[in-house]
Parts: structure tokens; sequence; C-alpha cells
């Protein structure tokens, strides 16, 4: 455990993956997460690690994509409109079976949108990006120490499920400076990858990373492998945060990211007017807190749930898919990198009560 | 009783699936020569392109990946820059280099990154069968091209070694042929030298290799070899067209 | 307790490092901060300005459309957040740049010649420390040796330099302390 220092999301990214023992980073830069790549280019030297700015954010996840088919712990980070542009390799590193990090500092979308906070690439993110049946682990940090502390989980996960997990926050994630510390011991040694990483075939028959299946029946297979895989998931890495839900409250927030700090403050506002309402947080995107969700809604002092977004509607799918119909299910959220304030939250749970 | 002539041990015991008279053969055996003189095959890692050769790994036996469409210089650079100790090169095709792969050998050679690119140039998309790639020659028939290559509308075809041997990065780039068994030995020799540079650690090394594709030209292996000696070879000259050492200033 | 705090001017009048001294400064205080910048287009040449949150718990939302205290350095910053600062809150107005005031009695307006001190004491660059140092002399958020030492740190062995700024966070903070005193001794003479 180290001591507080000040520092802005984007750098406390690159160093959390440094210090979960990733020294590779290939990335393109795009507002707002350059400070990334920046910070990396000074840091990596010093580590005596990898800092590569490649010509696009094609060739940067190719470029991840085969590395980590080499064995090495890897990374990178871009916003919304270079994601779309890595979605093909996301596709096949998800094929291939590789622990690849993915970092999403959202920005307003479609197309090139604008460069302020956003949560509109939770579809992108949770249900596909690129072609075919895979899924990404996707995390939610809601602060600079909960991006550290997950960025250096991330690792982790990847190593385990062999599969590229994506951190997404909105611009003010990466944006924003806060204390932050940095617990070391939470990185894990990176498996054993002699089996499986392409690093030379001296003593052994060679290696092949690939996703070509052209026989159906092996391709089947292999579906059914990465569904497997995505259940494991679904079972054991379900993250996420109660707020103010320990009472009787009448009005179920579900919220995510900075949003979900919006939404704190609201609910701390309107608990001292007397009106309670409480707030599932999900920290994983996929998977998404389903059960904790519909407990929650079905508590019997609920009417109603309430799903806030920067978006326009995009994980209230999910909330209702969660609530199963027990309860109403509302959506309130701005785009285009609005962000609402507390009162603006205040008001539309008002209109609801 | 000695042994004259074997398989090369960087490369498997298996049937390729290429079309009678395709130069894939001869071009993934010079290469796997070029890998057991060197030493090179228990630290070699190739990449498979998407197209003809996508099955590479099949017959070559050491580690390979197989690459997005085009990508291949891309995954060829993260892996040197992460393990430079592996000896690291892309097998692509026209359509898979010179078209949707532009972008990535163009970078990967001017950044000098210290792999080796063979790059197969037969003027047409085998695979998907038959249809126009960048390097198809003026006039030439193709199934997207049913009246020929039309200058005027789709442009020359890429000379993609003389556009690599434009940039200040030293490289050595050179454009072979396998069609007739001179030009053979003449590849080997470019391939080897390719190699050498890499294991030198001096630059990046891109051979093209002038290919016949008879299926798709609808011509027998002997008239595609004639073909490509009275068609190609004048539009896409043979040689060393970059030196490293040859810098410019 | 929560304060926020909004710094606004033009990109380069030094906007993002008092926002970051302040942050700083009241992180090493034990208190929870958030520095949140505005950014992209609007770094370049327009208004620049960010938002610090200091706070005794875990902070909500670190968007601040209605800041406690407001600190301007230019025209267009005033007109354009003047209006939005909390009744009962402070706007410090750099009176160097900005000829006019701000029409609100809900609010204590300091009116500090920032430019004018920092060219005084050699340096033109300094005004932002001068509004700084105003509005901790006016509310003391963070302890001022403790944004000294931090200016220490940041300017390190530039002596000169050092000196200027130490000097303007000082020329600043006597008056937003005046200007605190006359309130206090305004209101007793009211009561």
């Amino acid at each position: 455990m180290g001591k507080k220092i000040l520092m802005k999301g984007c750098e406390a990214i690159g160093e959390a993956a440094i210090r979960a023992g990733c020294k590779h980073y290939f990335a393109y830069p795009i507002t707002p997460q350059t400070e990334v790549a920046e910070y990396l280019a000074r840091r990596m030297p010093e580590v005596g690690g990898v800092f590569l700015q490649a010509e696009s954010e094609v060739a940067a996840s190719n470029m991840l994509f085969g590395a980590a088919g080499a064995g090495v712990r890897v990374f990178t980070s871009s916003s919304s409109p270079g994601i779309s542009l890595m979605s093909e390799a996301i596709s096949y590193i998800a094929a291939a079976e590789l622990p690849v990090v993915f970092i999403n500092i959202v920005r307003s979308g479609p197309g090139l949108g604008g460069i302020l906070p956003a949560q509109s690439d939770y579809f992108q993110a949770t249900k596909g990006g690129g072609h075919g049946d895979y899924r990404l682990l996707v995390l939610a940090p809601s602060s600079v120490q909960e991006a550290v502390d997950l960025v250096m989980t991330a690792f982790t996960l990847a190593d385990r499920y062999r599969n590229p997990i994506m951190i997404i926050g909105d611009g003010m994630i990466g944006q924003m400076m806060e204390p932050v510390e940095f617990h070391d011991e939470l990185a894990s040694e990176p498996p054993e990858k002699s089996g499986w990483a392409t690093v030379g075939c001296k003593g052994r028959d060679p290696v092949i990373v690939k996703t070509l299946y052209l026989d159906p029946v092996a391709c089947h297979k292999h579906n059914v492998k990465l569904k497997e895989k995505a259940d494991r998931m679904v079972a054991n890495e379900v993250r996420g945060e109660r707020y103010n839900c320990e009472g009787d409250y009448r009005l179920l927030l579900v919220s995510y990211g900075t949003m979900a700090r919006v939404c704190k403050t609201a609910i701390d506002e309107l608990k001292e007017q007397g009106i309670e309402v409480g707030m599932y947080r999900p920290i994983s995107l996929f998977p998404f807190p389903i059960l904790p969700i519909r407990q929650e809604a079905n508590r019997p002092h609920v009417q109603a749930v309430l799903s806030v977004e920067l978006s326009m509607g995009q994980m209230v799918e999910d909330v209702e898919r969660a609530v199963l119909g027990a309860r109403p299910v509302h959506f309130y959220g701005m785009a285009g990198g609005l962000v609402p304030t507390p009162d603006d939250v205040t008001r539309a749970i008002r209109e609801l009560l | 009783m000695f042994t004259v002539f074997t398989r090369p041990e960087a490369m498997k015991d298996n049937h390729t699936h290429y079309c009678p008279g395709c130069t894939h053969g001869i071009i993934h055996r010079l290469v796997a020569e070029a890998i057991d003189e060197l030493g090179l095959r228990e630290r070699t890692v190739g990449i498979a392109p998407v197209g003809c050769s996508v099955l590479a790994y099949n017959y070559f036996n050491c580690d390979f990946q197989e690459a997005a469409h085009g990508r291949a210089p891309a995954f060829a650079t993260g892996i040197k820059r992460v393990r430079p100790d592996l000896v690291v090169f892309t097998y692509q095709g026209d359509g898979d280099l010179a078209s949707i792969g532009t972008n990535e050998i163009l970078h990967s050679a001017n950044r000098g990154e210290k792999f080796t690119t063979i790059f197969v140039n037969n003027a047409v998309y085998g695979m998907t069968g038959g249809q126009m790639a960048p390097t198809t020659m003026p006039n030439q028939v193709t199934t997207t091209t049913p009246t020929g290559r039309n200058v005027k509308e789709v442009g020359y075809p890429i000379r993609v070694s003389e556009m690599l041997a434009t940039l200040r990065t030293p490289a050595y780039v050179a454009r072979v042929a396998v069609h007739r068994p001179h030009y053979v030995v003449q590849a080997k020799k470019a391939i080897l030298k390719a190699f050498r540079y890499q294991v030198a650690n001096r630059c990046f090394s891109f051979v093209e290799v002038l290919s016949t594709c008879p299926t798709n030209w609808g011509k027998s292996p002997k008239e595609a070899c004639d073909w490509l000696e009275q068609n190609m070879i004048p539009y896409y000259p043979l040689g060393e067209h970059k030196l490293p050492d040859r810098d410019e200033p | 307790m929560q304060d926020e705090v909004q710094f606004a001017g033009f990109g380069g009048q030094g906007i993002m490092l008092i926002g970051k001294l302040l942050a700083h400064s009241a992180m090493h205080e034990g208190r929870e901060v958030c520095w949140l910048p505005s950014y992209g287009p609007e770094m370049r040449g327009g208004t620049a300005y960010c938002t610090v949150v200091l706070a005794d718990r875990p902070i909500g939302s670190p968007v601040i459309s209605n800041p406690r205290y407001l600190v301007v350095m230019n025209r267009p910053s005033l007109e354009k957040f003047g209006p939005m600062v909390k009744t009962q809150g402070a706007v410090v107005i750099n009176s160097s740049l900005i000829p006019i005031s701000i029409d609100r009695t809900d609010i204590d307006v300091l009116r500090i010649p920032c430019n004018d001190i920092a060219v005084e004491l050699g340096d033109n660059r300094v005004a932002s420390m001068v509004a700084l140092g105003a509005l901790l002399g006016y509310r003391t958020l963070v302890d001022l040796e403790g944004i000294k030492e931090l200016v220490k740190e940041t300017f390190g062995k530039k002596v000169k330099v050092l000196n200027i700024n130490l000097l303007a966070l000082e020329r600043g903070f006597e008056l937003g302390r005046a200007f605190r005193e006359s309130r206090q001794g305004g209101q007793e003479e009211q009561g």
C-alpha cells in the first residue's frame, strides 16, 4: 500500500497497468484519453517496457493481438470511434482466446460525435461491437481509485479467462484528478503460457494461434467453449455496489460510472428532505448484475426502478431484463456530452414519486 | 547410398491445398530452406494472412499466428517489439498486403520493424475466386473486370516494392520470381538475405515474389509461366530495389 | 462539509495550475478532493476552467453546476459563470482585466487587481497566484503554508520565479483577509 497521490484518471490508468506487470502498450491518440499514451511514452522506457504509437487503431489492436499471442501482458486505451476500429481485432482476440486489456474512455457518439463524457458505448461493449458469438468482460469504474483497482483486476481476469477485458469509463474518469493509492499486491503473476504462446517451438510441436475453423463441427465446438467461458464469468464475476438500500426506500436507481456519483449526491439531497431512494451501481456491465438488481427491485417497498445513464437508454434494456416486469422500469438520461446535475436527477425522481 | 533431396525440417509432412501449377508450394519451400539453413526454426514465428495461404501454418513446421485480413505486419510488429529474440516473418498475398493491408505494410516498413515479409504477387485474388487485385495487370480479365482492367477507371497496378523503396528508412526490398529454375535460385538468395538482415537486427526486409495462378488466370501451368514472363516481368522488374547500406543522404 | 471552487479564465492564465495546487494541498490535509478540468477545444485559446471539490467524505458528483466559490480571470468567464455561484458564496474578480462587476447582493464580490499586482511584482504570469491567495485569505479552504510548500516543490531551484510566486500568494492573501475582516466588521456594526 502506497501513499496517496493526486493523479489524472488517464495517467493513473497507465501507472496501474505498469504496476500490474504490463510493460507493453500499443495505441493511437484520441481525445479524451491521449494522456494515457503521453504518460506511457515517458514511463515505459523507465521500466524497460514497450511504447509504440501505431499508425491507426486498426494497427494498434492487431499489434496487441500479435504480442498477446507471443505470451506477454499487453493493453491499449482508446475512445469510442477508436474502439469501433479495434472491434475487428477484439472479435479475433476473443476467438483466439488471448488475454488483452482494452480501456475505452467513452466520448459521445454516434459518428465523430463529441469529446465530452458519455456512456453511449454500453451496447458496443456488452453486446458485441465485433462480429460473432463472444463476450467481453466489461468493468466500469466510478472514481480514479476504482479505475486503478479495476485495471489491475482486469489483467488478472484476462489471464484467468484468456479473454479480452474492457474497462469502460466516461470522459470524466479519464480527465479528472483524484487521490489514488496503488495496491501492488493486487497484481497476480501471469500464468504459465508456454503451452499456447508462440515463443518458438524448441522442444515441442509448433503452436498455432488461429481463429479459422472451416469445419462447422469444430467451429460449433469452439463457440460452445466460448459460451461456457462466458457462463463462468456470469457465475463468478458479477460486481456491484448498493447505496442507501438498507431502509424502506421507494425507488431503486440503477446507474454506473460517473453518473452513479451524481445519483449519490441526488440521493443524499433527497434523504435530507425525507425521501428515501436506493441505488444499485453495476461495476461489471458484463456480466450484468441481474440477480442483485432483481432482488432489490422485488423488495415490497420499492415502487419503481429508474435507470440513469449518459445515453439515450442502453443499460435500461438490461435493467428490464433483471426486473422482469415485477416493477415499472423508467429511464432518465442525457447524451452528447451533457451530464445531468444532482438537481436534474432529483427532478426526474420526484416525477416518479 | 546418400540423400540428395529431402523435406526441409521447417516444413511439415502435409499435402498442400494449393492448385496444380500454383507456385505457393515453391515459395513455402524456399522460406523453409532459408529458416533451416540459418538454424532459426525453433525461434521463428510466422504470420499467416487471409487469402490462399491462410493455412500456411499447416505446412510450416514452426510457431504460427493467423492474422486478421491485411494486419500481418501489425502482428509482426507486436511480436517483434515484445520479443526481439524471436525471428518473425509475414507471408502475404496481394489482396492482403497491397489492398486491405497497405497501411500496415507501409508503416511497418517506415518504422524499420525488424521482421521479414514475403509478398506473393500473382496479380489476382485467388481464394475468393479470381477477382481484381491492386496488382492485376492492365486489361487483365478477372471476375470483377470482365472486360479487362480498365486503368482509366481503377488506376494502374501498384508496384509495392518500388513504393516501399522510396521510404527514407533503411530496408532490404527485392522482387524475384519462381516460374523458371534460374529465377528460383535467385529467389532463394533474396529470401536468405532477407532473413539474414533480420537476424543481424539490421532492417525491415521485404521480398516480393511474382507468382502464377493458373486456375484464376484460366491457363495451363506452362501457359501461366509464359504469361508471367511476358506480361508481369516487364511491368514488375526483378532485382534488389533497396539495400540498407545504400543509404540516401 | 463540502466546498466547491471553480477557476476560470483564458487558456495560459494558470487556471489549471491554481486548481491543482488547491486540490493537492487539500489532499495533503487529509480531505477528499476531485479536480475536473474543461477539456478539448476549450483548452485552445478559449475559456479554460476547472472545478475543485473538497469534502470530508467521499465525493459524489464531480460535476458542479453551482459552485460555492468562483475565481474569474477574464470577462467572458465572469459573464458565463457569475450567475451560477451559490447564494452565500463568493466570487473573486480579476479587476485588472474585468472592468465590470456582477449585479448580485447574495454573494460576496472581491475585486482584486491581480495583473496589476503581478506586474508590480515583476512577472505578469503570477496573476493567478494573487487570485488564489485572495480566495484563501477570504476563506481558509486550506492552510496557506501548505500551498507555499507545493509552490516550492513546483518551482524548485528557480529562486527568482519561486519568490515572486510566493509574494503573489501573500499579497493576494492579505487583500482577501482584509475583505473578510471588513465584511465581519460591517456585519457587527449592522448587528
